[in-house]
């Protein structure tokens, strides 16, 4: 779903890669929580997620929803960034062979859905191998 | 708590059901269930449904199917725990019994997954995943269970034809199931060719699209002795978790722990282990899914559920038969019914009435249901009423 | 003085080469890569556009210049292709980079010199006080029509520059603008595709202006083509900015540096600014540099910059243009690029 206020409310998060850290524990969390699920701490600190990071599991998706047809087929991939946290984002300029486990990837900014040819804009991460 | 046991089962064929809308197949498979029960009236049911307002623009279909089924005003209630809808629904029905609330309680699921574009289709299925931090990004189920399988081929070495064997396997019994979807046998040179779907699963390792219900009478088992027109079942055990939606989230994304947190309750609410079930129904969404649930059921050691199917220990002649009815990718998966359609089988099975798919030990079954990527689990475990 | 404290580019990783576009429509293909000096040219992927390309720009240009974004007290996008016709890409660049809410945006327009009109307006708001940096960006994703001779170079890129007051990295001692009305490229409104008018876009647009912006700060400046060590054009293909470096009296040595065209393409709005940021990458402390931009309509801006002591220090802070232009770019086929550039007609999807 791509609605104007379903796009602002994620922007810190997608835009700047905003995460909550906990006081307590320091478990990071992306999105950031009321409630750390690991210590029950409710206090955070904002944290910025680096942008390095490496592939710890992967597909190529060739059967792609609504609105992205376009790239298809496409990488997905869970990557592990270098300060421990885990994110889910396609894998972008990247050949389905060359997709491996451990592949070192960078975030860049990304158009990721479109609200058809009159909506809104989403924008947000994608993790691309190095050129 | 008192005891609980399922006296009535029914269901309708799955499929591509054109001309049956969601209210009539579910008043049918419900029908049937009372009428295998010998019962005419109802205290309250629970109706499984992952999403009747996606697929059909119909929310508030508890009280649209108790008054289809002649039922109003008995308490009814629309149970939501996306694929895991129809365990969740068993397992209302059963407190509400357990704890005296209620004596005769009709436990169905119904999904009416054909009315809408498949495009549609897939963005309802991926409400069960996180929008924001995984559907947003186009990731898909088949791309949520893909990225399961690679993890637990690079950990635990599992191979693609390892997938490949749950699907033959659970066509082998799919084809002497009279309600199943897709009644044909397969090679594992049939999966391995079949179209790309999401690396490295292709369409015959992912489970259809379907329309069908399934229901189920549940009483206390002291009125089911005194009732019942067939062998009354015991639940012996019903228990539910969840896990973080986000697959990402998982500190191991080959472990289903939503599934082996709720089997660890059961296990331990019926007083047994893994060894003492003599066969499952488990949540075969994907086939890698098979393989990881079995695991985390205890039912063979974490990372050996690739060996599982290749070796035949799941087929109905195995050491511990797996999906008899042909599991969610033979038999069809409408969504909110499979899981009551996963009970449905067990009652035939400890009944003895399987005919050509009768397990030769079929004495306790363990029902396995799951939702989304594994963020919420059911488990049943049942025996015939002593 | 004030000037660029850092600067960044970005280029997508996509290329396609004339000879996948010209036999589509039975051109041939080396009379025009002869003509146009172009072989190649970037793609961007339909997930990039001129937000996408000025986000990643601006990032890298934070990285060299070493500042905390929130004094970033200005952000100009200028380009042709901002993805929406109202709503500004600057402002989704200045949230990106964490330069919200104190901050002043516009986006601007001038066919392909919007871009340094960005980098004139930040320059002067620091020169003036007003803002202690601002941020000035040019990037394309332009459209060629199909069939048309600038569906060979339009292609998509772009350059980001902080200005700022102290630890200036190149001083920017002289703007200059030359500007008259002439309509020698537009595209009107609801229309998908610009239109120009054929060998008119030489001497009166081009040439006359690019001419005129130069001569122009020459004379503001004091100073003549052989105080300069790099002197970079607008770029719309090789021929053009190459018969003006010599009519002017610039050097091949000068100018080659900041020729990105041959295997880039016309980035429209990122063309110089691009072209100044490959020469940035490698200049030293004391090299002199002078840029001129065209923007059809038409018009020109010309800057005078000196590097500094400080550029050294800030050239590997980020990724070079070359590595974008250069490292292992994935060449596409005329299919794949359409399809890239939306310009297949598909039913509308449920």
């Amino acid at each position: 779903m791509i609605t104007p206020p379903l796009v602002r409310r994620n922007t810190p998060q997608r835009y700047r890669m905003e995460a909550y850290q906990c006081t307590k524990c320091g478990k990071i969390f992306f999105p950031g929580r009321l409630v750390c699920d690991r210590c029950k701490h409710r206090e955070f600190e904002m944290v910025t997620l680096p942008e390095e990071g490496k592939v710890i599991t992967h597909t190529v998706i060739r059967t792609p929803p609504t609105g992205f047809s376009d790239l298809s087929p496409y990488c997905v991939g869970i990557v592990e960034m270098a300060n421990g946290v885990r994110i889910l984002c396609q894998i972008a300029d990247c050949e389905p062979e060359t997709l491996a486990v451990g592949l070192p990837v960078t975030l860049e900014f990304r158009r990721v859905q479109e609200d058809g040819e009159s909506g809104v804009l989403a924008y947000g991460y994608k993790a691309v191998p190095a050129r | 708590m008192r005891d609980v046991a399922i006296i009535g089962i029914g269901m309708t064929d799955f499929g591509e059901l054109w001309t049956e809308s969601l209210r009539d197949l579910f008043v049918k498979a419900a029908l049937e269930a009372m009428d295998d029960a010998g019962v005419d009236h109802i205290d309250s049911m629970y109706v499984g449904s992952m999403s009747s307002g996606l697929f059909t623009g119909q929310e508030h279909i508890g009280s649209l199917l108790a008054a289809y089924l002649g039922q109003a005003p008995i308490p009814a209630t629309r149970v939501e725990t996306a694929c895991a809808s129809g365990g969740a629904a068993l397992r209302c029905g059963y407190l509400e019994v357990a704890s005296g609330a209620s004596d005769i309680v009709l436990c169905g699921g119904v999904e009416k997954m054909t009315d809408v574009s498949g495009g549609r289709c897939t963005y309802a299925l991926a409400t069960a995943s996180d929008q924001d931090y995984e559907a947003f990004h186009g990731v898909t189920f088949p791309g949520l269970y893909a990225m399961i399988a690679v993890a637990h081929m690079a950990k635990y070495g599992t191979k693609r034809e390892d997938l490949a064997h749950v699907a033959v396997k659970n066509h082998d019994n799919g084809f002497l199931n009279p309600h199943a979807q897709y009644r044909m046998k397969i090679t594992v040179e049939d999966v391995l060719n079949s179209v790309k779907v999401a690396d490295p699963l292709n369409i015959l390792d992912c489970s259809p699209v379907t329309d069908g219900a399934a229901a189920a009478i549940v009483c206390p088992a002291d009125m089911a002795r005194k009732i019942a027109r067939k062998a009354p079942v015991k639940i012996l055990a019903s228990a539910q978790a969840t896990d973080t939606i986000a697959l990402h989230e998982r500190e191991d994304i080959t472990w289903n722990n939503a599934t082996a947190a709720a089997a660890e309750k059961a296990y331990k609410q019926a007083g047994l282990s893994p060894q003492d079930i003599c066969f499952a129904e488990v949540h075969d969404c994907f086939t890698i899914a098979e393989i990881c649930v079995l695991e985390a059921l205890g039912v063979v050691e974490k990372g050996k559920g690739g060996e599982a199917s290749r070796s035949g220990m799941t087929a109905r002649d195995g050491k511990f038969p797996v999906n008899p009815s042909g599991g969610l990718k033979s038999k069809g998966h409408p969504v909110g019914a499979t899981g009551i359609a996963q009970i449905h089988e067990i009652v035939t099975q400890l009944r003895g009435e399987a005919g050509e798919r009768q397990l030769s030990d079929a004495r306790r079954g363990l029902a396995q249901n799951m939702g989304g990527s594994g963020g919420s689990a059911v488990v049943h475990i049942m025996e015939v009423l002593s | 003085m004030p000037g660029i404290v850092g600067y960044g580019a970005y280029i997508p990783r996509y290329r396609i080469r004339v000879e996948q576009i010209a036999p589509v429509w039975g051109a041939d293909a080396p009379s025009y890569k002869r003509g146009l000096m172009l072989r190649e040219k970037s793609v961007p992927a339909p997930d990039q556009d001129t937000i996408t390309i000025s986000v990643e720009a601006a990032k890298n240009a934070l990285k060299r210049a070493g500042i905390d974004p929130e004094k970033i007290g200005a952000v100009y996008v200028g380009s042709e292709s901002h993805p929406y016709a109202v709503k500004p890409t600057g402002t989704a660049v200045a949230e990106a980079i964490g330069a919200v809410p104190d901050c002043h945006c516009a986006d601007l327009e001038f066919a392909c010199k919007a871009g340094s009109e960005s980098m004139f307006l930040a320059f002067s708001h620091v020169k003036s006080g007003e803002v202690e940096y601002a941020l000035g960006i040019g990037a394309d994703t332009s459209q060629g029509a199909p069939g048309d001779a600038l569906e060979y170079s339009a292609s998509a890129g772009g350059a980001a520059f902080i200005m700022g007051d102290r630890d200036v990295a190149a001083t920017l001692d002289c703007q200059y603008s030359f500007m008259t009305d002439t309509p020698d490229f537009w595209r009107r409104e609801y229309m998908h595709y610009p239109r120009h008018g054929g060998r008119f876009t030489g001497d009166l647009a081009y040439f006359k202006h690019v001419r005129g912006g130069v001569e122009g700060i020459l004379k503001k400046s004091g100073m003549k083509p052989e105080d300069f060590r790099f002197c970079v054009f607008h770029q719309p293909n090789g021929k053009f900015p190459s018969r003006m470096a010599k009519a002017l009296g610039f050097t091949r040595e000068q100018h080659e540096t900041g020729l990105l065209v041959p295997t880039l393409g016309n980035t429209y709005s990122g063309a110089s600014p691009l072209g100044l940021s490959a020469i940035l990458d490698i200049a030293r402390p004391g090299d002199r540099i002078l840029m001129c931009s065209f923007g059809s309509g038409a018009g020109s801006d010309a800057f005078v910059f000196t590097c500094t002591d400080k550029l050294p220090e800030i050239q590997g802070k980020a990724k070079t243009t070359r590595y974008y232009l250069d490292t292992n770019p994935v060449y596409l086929d005329y299919g794949t690029y359409i399809k890239f550039r939306r310009k297949i007609r598909k039913n509308v999807e449920d």
